[in-house]
């Protein structure tokens, strides 16, 4: 498993990071793809916007964005009836067991 | 740069039947050979293959089955637009004369694993492609007010149009009212607004200037070509209403072309979902930004096939590979004249327009008499 894959495992999200410029390189790689660094890895904001949600089975799925530099999708679990773009969200939870799994609630 | 011509092409039937990419590939290259006038095994310089699905050395395999002893010979992976991007790379190789002859021929089976690409972290769990579509067609209804029967029109359209396509995986006409009815995916998307993946194969002739006329008096010219990719992961796409690799891939082809959106009289394009047509006819040019789906009901309501004459992938299936080089097919049967039921009176400028994992990478080419 790769690094970014472990720490999700363990319930944390964390990115590589340019070592040189610091740019979030995302889907994670072990170079910077703006300067071709080495990267770190760092954990990334608990915190993140909604950008876009759909329903499959009841069960809702969305783009977060962090930091306003990365989107990943994932698992919205809320009872609101008053969903908006835009709206705050805290990752709960993340794993990893074959796929990435993010879960989001309303901030 | 020397000119290209599309001088044949050669299809299966598209299904779920379970047969080898090998076969099926030269199932297609048969055809080809048998609607090619004077096309011998020793003209053919350039062999290019195109599938997303298990192979190795296939285009060398392709090359022995087939009695081939090429000059230059390679796969192109590329998932949905593989099979495009194998004839831009083919165009290339005989425009910088490497190549007189080229032979491109793409197929994928009902099980390929292009449907999914792992690679792509920021998917998370979702990466079926319903999630990708579901999120493009979420935010275009947001901003522009489409709505699931805007969807359901582009599909009735497409399948309407396929039953004139005789390698078409479907063959009967689908209601507004019954896709409306298909099977939930998502709270946006229907079964019946997905491209389906199948077992199929598609086989083009191209060649130079100088060869074009041994083989066809209607010799048909690539010319213009747009390849862009943005990323390949889904979620550096910023703006869902809109296909930026396309637009990027749209304006160049037209720009080598010399001709502009309006000049085109049929369009195959990579309707992979109902929304993808919509938001495509826009970024191309057809219809202004957040009219495409009154330019589809006004082609649906009038029965203009301009769009779309094969029935699109929703229509004809989609085997990933062979999609692209099935496109061009089309659109070289109509400028020839030769589409049958399928005819768009009197087309001389036609566009292909194939893209691939939610639009990170379009491929777009011009194509006239």
């Amino acid at each position: 498993m790769t690094t970014f894959e472990n720490e999700l495992k363990n319930g944390k999200f964390v990115c590589s990071e340019c070592i040189k410029c610091n740019k979030l390189v995302w889907p994670p790689s072990d170079f910077c793809s703006n300067c071709f660094a080495k990267v770190r890895w760092r954990q990334v904001s608990t915190i993140a916007t909604l950008v876009e949600f759909s329903k499959k089975d009841g069960v809702i799925f969305c783009i977060a964005e962090f930091e306003g530099a990365i989107r990943v999708m994932g698992s919205l679990e809320t009872q609101s009836e008053e969903i908006s773009i835009g709206q705050e969200m805290i990752l709960t939870k993340c794993n990893y067991d074959g796929t990435e799994r993010f879960v989001f609630q309303l901030k | 740069m020397r000119k290209v011509a599309l001088v044949g092409a050669g299809l299966t039937k598209f299904t779920k039947d379970d047969i080898s990419l090998e076969s099926l590939m030269l199932s297609a290259i048969k055809s080809l050979f048998e609607d090619t006038r004077n096309l011998t095994q020793k003209d053919i310089d350039v062999v290019l293959t195109s599938t997303s699905g298990n192979s190795k050395y296939l285009s060398s395999v392709i090359s022995e089955l087939a009695g081939l002893t090429p000059k230059i010979s390679h796969s192109v992976e590329s998932l949905c637009n593989s099979g495009a991007n194998s004839a831009v790379s083919a165009f290339a190789y005989i425009a910088s004369g490497l190549g007189d002859v080229a032979l491109v021929v793409g197929a994928e089976r009902f099980d390929s694993p292009g449907r999914v690409l792992e690679w792509d972290q920021s998917r998370g769990q979702y990466k079926h492609p319903i999630y990708w579509s579901s999120m493009f067609t979420k935010a275009h209804m947001r901003k522009y007010g489409t709505t699931k029967e805007d969807l359901a029109i582009v599909s009735a359209k497409n399948h309407k149009n396929a039953t004139a396509n005789p390698y078409a995986y479907f063959e009967k006409e689908y209601s507004v009212d019954e896709i409306m009815r298909s099977k939930n995916l998502t709270d946006e998307i229907r079964l019946l607004d997905c491209s389906l993946p199948c077992s199929g194969s598609a086989a083009v002739l191209l060649a130079s200037e100088e060869t074009a006329k041994k083989y066809t008096d209607c010799p048909v010219w690539i010319t213009g070509i747009g390849q862009k990719t943005i990323s390949a992961g889904f979620t550096k796409n910023t703006d869902l209403t809109t296909m930026k690799s396309t637009i990027h891939a749209a304006t160049d082809a037209y720009k080598m072309s010399k001709i502009q959106a309006s000049d085109v009289d049929v369009a195959e394009i990579h309707d992979a979902f109902t929304i993808c047509e919509i938001i495509e006819l826009e970024d191309l040019g057809f219809a202004k930004k957040g009219e495409g789906s009154r330019h589809v009901r006004n082609s649906y309501e009038t029965q203009d096939r301009k769009t779309n004459p094969r029935g699109g992938l929703i229509g004809s299936g989609h085997p990933l590979g062979a999609t692209g080089i099935a496109q061009i097919a089309e659109i070289g049967q109509q400028i020839q004249g030769k589409a049958g039921k399928r005819q768009v009176q009197s087309a001389k400028v036609g566009l292909v327009q194939n893209m691939s994992a939610a639009a990170t990478s379009s491929t777009v080419l011009i194509l006239q008499s």
